[in-house]
């Protein structure tokens, strides 16, 4: 089944990475991406300009209304995701972990809706 | 003598479990297999009540549950592509055995699969023990509610969103690989030791549902302890050994806890007559066949120190020094937390004096982590009691009041307030 990843962190601490560092990370990334085609769980990976980028639009009675910023202020903001094809949770799990952000932020794993299988 | 209904009753409670085990492995829902289960057990009551229980009914049950997910699979109106599937691998298997005609052993025990699922990290802790209780413990969900004082729609509720989590989120259904083993047994031998804890601590010992939740966590952590050491060998399973003889040696105490009045008897005052030398023997039996493999925990050193307290026929012969050095070490290799440094500072005092004791009760206190928990107040308020401070004692003894829940421990405080409120006076 497939599975997304959210990769949250803080931004403001990701700001002030060395370029050494936000190297070193985008190298990682790529390996992870290697690994994940070479497994064949690879479906789709991006990642995402900061919130501050982020634009919000709601339509309530026909009127749409566009807001400046995310969704909502949190303290760590989504910054990319994967989606994988996982033969289970345990098997998402072992792949969370390998995702870099994940040693200084959070990764949630939400598994996708399969309209072929059986819903409520 | 008993009736039939009890007997099919009876049989009922030992099998489901491993029934249901068996055809979760089949059909990978819960929700399924328990409907499947369930209308299962209606044709077997109107059954067994005129044939008798079969011989082997964990076999038959787990035949006629299938057949009965065969009929729900048939009449479902939102038919699926995997629906449609799992029904062809059903029919196609469904002919081929006679129910009475199985044995036990044809069919594989899945209960170890059962109880990692159960208590797969991804589920809430809360939600991990109520499916625990609920699909190999055969308790009903109005008997969990009650167990752990939660409205029955909330617990309901609970289990619901835990078995949509497990089919939706693909929790798998397996024993976890050699890598991850060890820390997913944690989090199964923390929700035994809940299951077992929530009936220890209950508030009195006129409420049997909470009673039988200790006799039902050493039987579930029997299966565990069993089916690990069948499956993985003995040296998967010494922590598992550990918490069986930890549960053993505490619910030897069961009867001499508490006075016919519901009030709390101390360990040191405790009739000793009382204590359940089987559970003892069984306890200890296990706890040295299992220090035997030199794989040390913090479940087999807190069995080792239950068990130093079986030995002392009386309290004053109890090995304090032992004690302290086994608290020292739990600390030191397994569990540094506050409350276990609370243990080590009485054990210290008892083994070395009140001072010693109060000594490290101080430096707890200085931490300011345990502030709010009220038997860090009571441990402190006892030390100064010993000791002849009674003034200190009494302010120590409000303050715990103050914290205390629970109603027999809180008159057990008031009485030990008054007593000390009495030598102040004196």
């Amino acid at each position: 089944m497939q599975y997304m990843f959210l990769i949250y962190g803080n931004e403001k601490a990701e700001a002030t990475t060395t370029p050494e560092e936000g190297q070193a990370e985008m190298q990682a990334y790529f390996g992870l991406n290697a690994e994940a085609r070479a497994k064949n769980v690879y479906v789709v990976a991006e990642a995402l300009h900061p919130t501050s980028s982020a634009t919000s639009v709601r339509s309530r009675d026909g009127k749409l209304m566009t807001t400046d910023g995310p969704f909502a202020e949190t303290r760590e903001q989504l910054g990319g995701f994967y989606i994988l094809n996982c033969k289970d949770l345990d098997e998402a799990i072992e792949w969370a972990g390998k995702i870099p952000g994940v040693k200084h932020g959070t990764v949630e794993i939400r598994p996708i809706v399969d309209f072929s299988a059986p819903q409520n | 003598m008993r009736s039939t209904y009890d007997i099919i009753e009876q049989t009922f409670q030992q099998e489901r479990g491993r029934v249901l085990a068996t055809l979760l492995s089949l059909l990978r829902d819960i929700e399924l297999a328990e409907d499947a289960l369930q209308d299962a057990l209606v044709t077997a009551l109107e059954r067994w009540s005129t044939t008798g229980v079969p011989h082997n009914p964990g076999a038959w049950l787990t035949t006629a549950a299938r057949n009965k997910a065969i009929d729900r699979l048939r009449r479902s109106q939102t038919f699926q592509r995997n629906q449609a599937l799992l029904l062809a691998q059903l029919e196609a298997t469904a002919e081929s055995e006679d129910e009475e005609m199985l044995q036990p052993d044809d069919i594989p025990d899945e209960r170890l699969k059962l109880i990692f699922t159960c208590c797969h990290p991804a589920l809430a802790k809360e939600a991990q023990v109520a499916l625990t209780l609920q699909t190999l413990g055969g308790l009903t969900t109005p008997e969990i509610a009650r167990a752990f004082l939660i409205p029955l729609p909330t617990m309901a509720q609970r289990l619901v969103r835990a078995k949509r989590k497990i089919r939706d989120a693909g929790i798998p259904y397996q024993v976890p690989p050699a890598h991850t083993i060890e820390e997913r047994l944690d989090a199964v031998l923390a929700v035994l030791y809940l299951i077992f804890s929530a009936g220890y601590s209950a508030a009195s010992g006129d409420d049997l549902v909470r009673h039988d939740l200790c006799e039902e966590a050493i039987r579930l952590t029997r299966v565990l302890v069993l089916l690990l050491t069948q499956e993985r060998g003995a040296g998967a399973a010494t922590e598992a050994n550990g918490l069986l003889a930890l549960m053993l040696l505490h619910h030897a105490r069961r009867y001499a806890r508490q006075t016919s009045v519901g009030d709390i008897v101390l360990l040191e005052d405790q009739d000793r007559t009382l204590w359940d030398k089987d559970n003892i023997t069984e306890g200890t039996a296990i706890l040295q066949a299992t220090l035997w493999l030199r794989q040390p925990g913090a479940y087999q050193i807190q069995a080792a120190i239950a068990a130093l307290h079986a030995q002392a026929t009386h309290a004053d012969a109890t090995d304090w020094q032992q004690i302290a050095a086994l608290y020292g070490a739990l600390y030191r290799d397994f569990a540094p937390t506050p409350v276990v440094a609370l243990n080590r500072a009485v054990a210290v005092a008892m083994a070395e004096g009140y001072t010693a004791g109060l000594k490290l009760i101080d430096q707890l206190e200085d931490t300011g982590e345990l502030t709010d928990y009220y038997l860090f107040h009571a441990a402190k308020a006892d030390l100064l009691r010993r000791t002849g401070w009674f003034d200190e004692a009494f302010s120590a003894y409000q303050r715990a009041l103050s914290l205390c829940e629970n109603s027999a421990e809180k008159a057990f405080l008031q009485r030990r307030l008054s007593e000390v409120e009495q030598q102040m006076q004196a």
